[in-house]
């Protein structure tokens, strides 16, 4: 194992985050403040209390889950797309490193950052709304699962996409209405049945749903089916990858 | 000599159907500087790719210092250095960033003395906390010899190491090399200027459409294939060669006041006493003499246009 390697791409990954702070803190900080202020305070104060929790404490989880969902896949995605677009990538390519150090060194920054903006969207929210956690274990280890998981989906985005349309155009297209339609400022069970059955096809929803259970001790759908179908989409991504090395797909000519 | 790097058999083809290499067999010594000239498209950089683990070979087997570099890829990739042709360098890193990342990268731990060396080897010292993109081209380059240079390697491949880089970088640059060649770096460079590798290299591979068409030492490839012509001045103006110099290869310039005699200088005859002596008997004087001997790059051009 090249531990060393591991550290030199996530320090440089890190290190690439502390040059646009404002872009991949501050600006997701300020657009899930608007958030509170609309649907918690303007809209939410005319809601009625979802599952006993008022609306704008209920879509706290949601706004996490939206931002890190968005924040880990775009972070991943950027990391190995740029060095494929300025060609540096012959380097990571030509060096003593399989992909489980490529892995450890570009999704574990991305993972990172988007953990650490979770914590301060869920700091900000304290100053909008009140709320207890319930399971904090359980809320860490979602968090941490799905940050994994969506910075594995980014990374694969980034070696597949081959220019910047593809790059942008996924998250817009597929991550952020998977994330509205998964529950983030509703509860499924409002919905009509033919729509909750098409919902549970979903994987966001249950991400959103076992993280919101976590805080609140209420689910859309089992805690353990979430934890289950987050690890599952986890596998199937590193399995992608493995194949995504083993082959050389977009990467090796 | 031990063979540091053998190739075998080695092909590659593109999805496109491209053959850039066609059974390539070649083995490169430990310690020397091997030179690889080839026209465009030659299949220099696809070679070289291969090596490094960049570009995945269709057959045959590449070994580096007795590892495959497919099953122990870790053994050959942390060994060698690579300076690729176009300037790809992470723009918004500073030179002493990069640097690091690539000596980590290559799985050694910090050693911020070594960098701090080539750096100013490369004159880079100054600028080791510029952003890559303020760089000119050329210091670029450097950037990326330096980067290749980072972790230490065994072997140094470069890929057109001085293109578009001015005089002094070249200077500075085969300083350098000579320096590591003599502390035991392989170095393996191609390049256009010809005139570099005649100065530089110990061997001399010239691959083209994808197979090595030749691999010798500079020196002896010089000597066997390079011919030497024999330039006389003449005292009158030779309007027309005499018959009897009619079996010399011969040629009439500067209208017909040089007279050049094209000759192998390896040959048991080369027939210039008897050309003398023919000469004199048909009357034509000459006041100056001198001889001129082919160059690396008429040589290579001379062995690529007899393939094509």
């Amino acid at each position: 194992m090249n531990w060393h390697a591991v550290k030199a791409i996530y320090e440089f990954e890190m290190a690439r985050m502390g040059r646009t702070l404002l872009q991949s803190i501050v600006s997701p900080v300020v657009s899930t403040s608007l958030y509170f202020v609309v649907f918690g305070a303007a809209i939410g104060s005319r809601i009625t209390e979802i599952d006993g929790v008022s609306y704008g404490t209920f879509i706290v989880p949601g706004l996490i889950m939206l931002s890190l969902l968005t924040e880990s896949v775009s972070n991943a995605s950027f990391g190995i797309y740029f060095p494929k677009y300025a060609g540096s990538i012959f380097e990571l390519l030509s060096a003593p490193v399989s992909f489980v150090e490529i892995i450890l060194g570009y999704v574990g920054a991305a993972a990172t950052k988007s953990i650490i903006l979770g914590g301060i969207i869920l700091a900000t929210a304290t100053l909008f709304v009140d709320f207890t956690i319930a399971h904090p274990v359980w809320m860490v280890l979602f968090l941490v699962l799905t940050a994994i998981t969506f910075s594995l989906f980014g990374f694969i985005l980034g070696i597949w996409a081959d220019n910047w349309e593809k790059l942008a155009i996924m998250p817009t297209l597929i991550i952020t209405p998977l994330t509205f339609l998964g529950g983030s400022f509703y509860s499924i069970s409002m919905l009509p049945p033919i729509w909750q059955t098409v919902t549970l096809f979903n994987p966001v929803v249950y991400l959103i749903s076992g993280f919101r259970w976590s805080f609140f001790e209420n689910a859309d759908v089992a805690v353990g089916l979430s934890l289950a179908m987050t690890c599952g989409f986890l596998i199937a991504c590193l399995i992608t990858i493995w194949l995504i090395f083993k082959t050389g797909y977009r990467l090796r000519l | 000599m031990q063979t540091i790097i053998s190739v075998e058999n080695l092909s590659k083809s593109y999805d496109n159907g491209f053959q850039a290499l066609n059974n390539v067999t070649l083995k490169i010594h430990k310690g020397e500087i091997f030179a690889l000239l080839g026209p465009n498209g030659a299949g220099k950089t696809t070679l070289i790719n291969i090596i490094c683990g960049i570009v995945n070979p269709s057959s045959g087997k590449v070994l580096v210092d007795g590892h495959d570099i497919v099953r122990e890829f870790r053994a050959t990739r942390s060994m060698i250095g690579l300076v690729p042709q176009e300037l790809v360098t992470e723009s918004f890193e500073s030179v002493w960033a990069t640097v690091s990342f690539s000596r980590g990268l290559f799985g050694k731990p910090a050693a911020p003395e070594h960098l701090e060396r080539v750096l100013k080897s490369l004159s880079l010292w100054d600028r080791k906390d510029s952003k890559i993109l303020t760089l000119s081209g050329g210091m670029k380059r450097r950037v990326l010899i330096a980067k290749a240079l980072s972790h230490e390697p065994q072997i140094l491949f470069l890929d057109e190491p001085t293109a578009g880089v001015d005089v002094e970088l070249r200077q500075d640059m085969w300083h350098v090399v000579r320096g590591l060649r003599e502390s035991g770096v392989t170095i393996i460079l191609t390049t256009h200027y010809i005139e570099e590798a005649e100065q530089i290299a110990d061997r001399i591979g010239i691959i083209n459409h994808g197979e090595i068409i030749l691999v010798q030492e500079k020196v002896r490839l010089m000597r066997e294939l390079g011919s030497k012509q024999l330039v006389l001045e003449l005292q009158e103006q030779l309007r027309e060669l005499p018959p009897q110099l009619d079996s010399y290869d011969l040629d009439v310039a500067k209208e017909g006041m040089e007279l050049t005699y094209t000759y192998d200088s390896q040959a048991e005859h080369t027939g210039i006493t008897a050309l003398l002596g023919d000469l004199s008997a048909a009357g034509i004087k000459f006041h100056d003499v001198k001889t001129t001997q082919s160059s690396l790059e008429e040589i290579f051009v001379e062995l690529v246009n007899k393939i094509r």
